[in-house]
């Protein structure tokens, strides 16, 4: 019988089985920032253990980070945040891992930071401490996130006690419409299967569908993997894989590429790989979605009716209507014309190189409505040249969108980027939770970066369809 | 090593599906180089919220101020992996969680932190939930050897998975000791892995 990659991978990266009867597994590539790490270094000191492989760590700045350049100079206005960042210089250079610090310039957002340096690889595993892990999954690896204690356990063991998950295989077949994007495909999954459907399993996501992605679409549904419950969710390499590595800072070079891509191609799923479950997904007539509540599976079709609460029952009830308690919509409404005072491009979701593309193309030739005030955060300083290169930031500017350095930025507002009272965001980012763009009672819509800029050409919730060309 | 096995305390009734870990602890307590100081922070803006509208978080409630056990409803912990969330709860004094179910990484950092996290069904849950709502301060016990809870006279089944019940009776959910015993097997390993050649 066939063995799926999630099989595969673990298998090869099991040092032992341990008394307690977990799995003791080895990490491939770890990932560090400023917000999870600085008590686990903490710990390694406490205990006077050493990192045991330094190679494996790559650390960078990204949560706490302001986004202008004049909020950057150092020491930082915050001195917490200050800090913080300190913390993670001194903890890197003593214990001798990677920092791409903002003097580098290759500082950004970590999930963006891997990939692009080519650290994550397909056939690995890889741990961050950072629920948005999954991203590298995209690349055929296993790739989860991991607490502060965790942290330790990696940097002194290079390994973490686990249990392995079960394997469902998500089918997503059809072929998406214009205007229809990966980020549209993430919240109708996770809609469909709740937003703890994916508790216990690691997802494979397969099908004509995700194979017609580019990269950085297939990475924007797996950073999406743990908003519907799953841990782990990955694609199989493939060619795309292999070409959007190759010449990266940390791929293979050219003397090791054949062999690297041999072992790359060992690690995809069998044809008769088995999976505890399979769900099918068609998307022939997918819309642009729009989230409405507080969690992101309470996500709708852009010119769907937001649910009644009377279609509910006991405690699911009550979720929903703590959701319009505290979003303040119209009960079974819809979403399409909501006002909106925040625009937001950016994220390990949606702040690639290819989002920035796809929201200069509908932009352009537009103005950000007045009432609105929109934010463009490259997911890296290297995303930010190369969109400079392009002319990205003039098209931004010229619509008068405020084009910004490098960092999570309102994803979590734990930097100068924060909604003010009840301002609602619409946002590329990736959760919705209640006050977590920094305003206990701010308002969040997910949504892709071009419905993000068509809202913020009207000024409220729109369909992007009608800018695309063609 | 230390074993964790039967926590003792009164319950602290929290309902409500899908309570994330941004309400536990929000992002902007997130900025610390320590945990310490965390627990009077658990679910600031929660408290503020129902404070606006003239109701009491449990976690404000004087009544429940010295609870030891939490108990709530389905899919507790998600989102953000931020161990701070199982640390605040700790640092409140929470010693022990029984809900329908958890995220995954929130109950793997529970386990870290040698807090076990039970599960019930749904109708346990909100008969446990009332239970507590209307015996708030009377001791109930939970035990990861047996697997139950007694509360008033009565003993209810608890799920644990036997992987972190080991870890919790054997003292390895502190995994660190026992990961370190294998190095040399990490090292094995680690050499037979082809990207480990591959890295520039």
């Amino acid at each position: 019988m066939g063995k799926n990659l999630y099989q595969k991978v673990f298998e090869s990266h099991t040092v032992a089985k341990l008394p307690s009867g977990q799995t003791q597994l080895f990490i491939g590539l770890h990932l560090c920032h400023e917000v999870t790490s600085p008590q686990a270094f903490a710990m390694i000191r406490e205990e006077g253990l050493k990192v045991k492989y330094p190679e494996r760590t790559f650390a960078t700045v990204d949560h706490i980070i302001p986004t202008t350049a004049d909020d950057r100079r150092r020491p930082l206005k915050d001195a917490i945040s200050e800090e913080m960042f300190a913390h993670i210089e001194k903890n890197t250079r003593d214990f001798g891992i990677r920092f791409f610090g903002p003097s580098t310039e290759e500082q950004g957002v970590i999930h963006i930071v891997g990939p692009e340096e080519g650290v994550t690889q397909p056939g690995m595993t890889v741990a961050c401490g950072d629920s948005h892990t999954a991203t590298h999954g995209a690349f055929g690896a296993i790739a989860f996130g991991i607490g502060t204690s965790q942290v330790a356990d990696v940097l002194a063991t290079q390994t973490l006690a686990m249990s392995p998950l079960k394997t469902r295989r998500l089918l997503f077949t059809g072929k998406l419409k214009p205007g229809v994007t990966a980020k549209d495909v993430a919240l109708a999954y996770i809609a469909k299967l709740g937003v703890n459907g994916g508790v216990g399993y690691a997802y494979e996501f397969a099908g004509p569908v995700i194979e017609a992605l580019d990269m950085e679409g297939r990475m924007t549904i797996c950073n999406m993997a743990i908003e519907g419950g799953a841990r782990v969710g990955y694609c199989n390499p493939d060619e795309k894989t292999f070409a959007f590595l190759k010449g990266k800072p940390y791929a293979p070079t050219a003397d090791k590429w054949d062999e690297a891509v041999r072992y790359w191609k060992s690690v995809a799923s069998d044809a008769d790989a088995k999976f505890d479950d399979e769900v099918e997904i068609n998307c022939d007539n997918l819309e642009p979605m729009v989230t409405w509540g507080i969690t992101p599976a309470q996500a709708i079709p852009l010119n769907g009716n937001m649910p009644k609460v009377s279609s509910f029952e006991g405690s699911e009830r009550k979720v929903i209507e703590e959701a319009y308690e505290y979003m303040g919509w119209q009960e079974g409404g819809k979403m399409i014309g909501t006002p909106v005072d925040i625009a937001f491009v950016g994220s390990c979701t949606n702040g690639r190189l290819a989002d920035l593309k796809a929201a200069a193309e509908v932009i352009k030739g537009h103005k950000v409505a007045p009432t609105v005030r929109m934010w463009v955060v490259p997911g890296s300083m290297k995303i930010k040249k190369e969109a400079e290169a392009l002319g990205l930031d003039k098209i931004f500017k010229d619509a008068g969108a405020e084009w910004r350095e490098a960092g999570c930025s309102l994803c979590l507002a734990m930097n100068p980027d924060k909604l003010q009272g009840r301002q609602v965001s619409a946002s590329s980012s990736n959760r919705n939770f209640k006050g977590r763009q920094g305003s206990p009672t701010g308002r969040t819509i997910l949504m892709s970066p071009i419905m993000v800029v068509a809202a913020a050409i009207e000024g409220k919730v729109a369909d992007v369809r009608k800018y695309i060309k063609g | 090593m230390t074993i964790i096995d039967v926590v003792k305390g009164s319950g602290v009734p929290l309902r409500g599906n899908d309570i994330d870990t941004d309400r536990i602890i929000p992002a902007r307590f997130l900025k610390c180089v320590t945990f310490d100081g965390l627990g009077k922070n658990a679910f600031a803006d929660d408290i503020k919220g129902l404070e606006a509208q003239g109701k009491e978080h449990p976690f404000k409630n004087p009544v429940y101020a010295n609870g030891s056990i939490l108990v709530s409803n389905r899919n507790f912990g998600c989102g953000s992996s931020r161990e701070h969330a199982p640390q605040a709860l700790k640092r409140w004094g929470i010693r022990a969680i029984i809900a329908e179910s958890y995220s995954e990484i929130f109950f793997g950092n529970c386990v870290a932190l040698g807090v076990p996290c039970y599960k019930v069904d749904h109708v346990t849950a909100d008969r446990i939930l009332d239970w507590i709502e209307q015996h708030p301060s009377e001791e109930i016990v939970t035990s990861a050897s047996s697997r139950t809870l007694k509360l008033g006279g009565e003993t209810i089944a608890l799920t644990l998975a036997d992987g972190p019940r080991g870890q919790f009776l054997d003292g390895s959910w502190h995994a660190r000791a026992t990961l370190m015993a294998n190095a040399s097997k990490v090292d094995a390993l680690a050499s037979k892995l082809p990207y480990m050649q591959f890295l520039k």
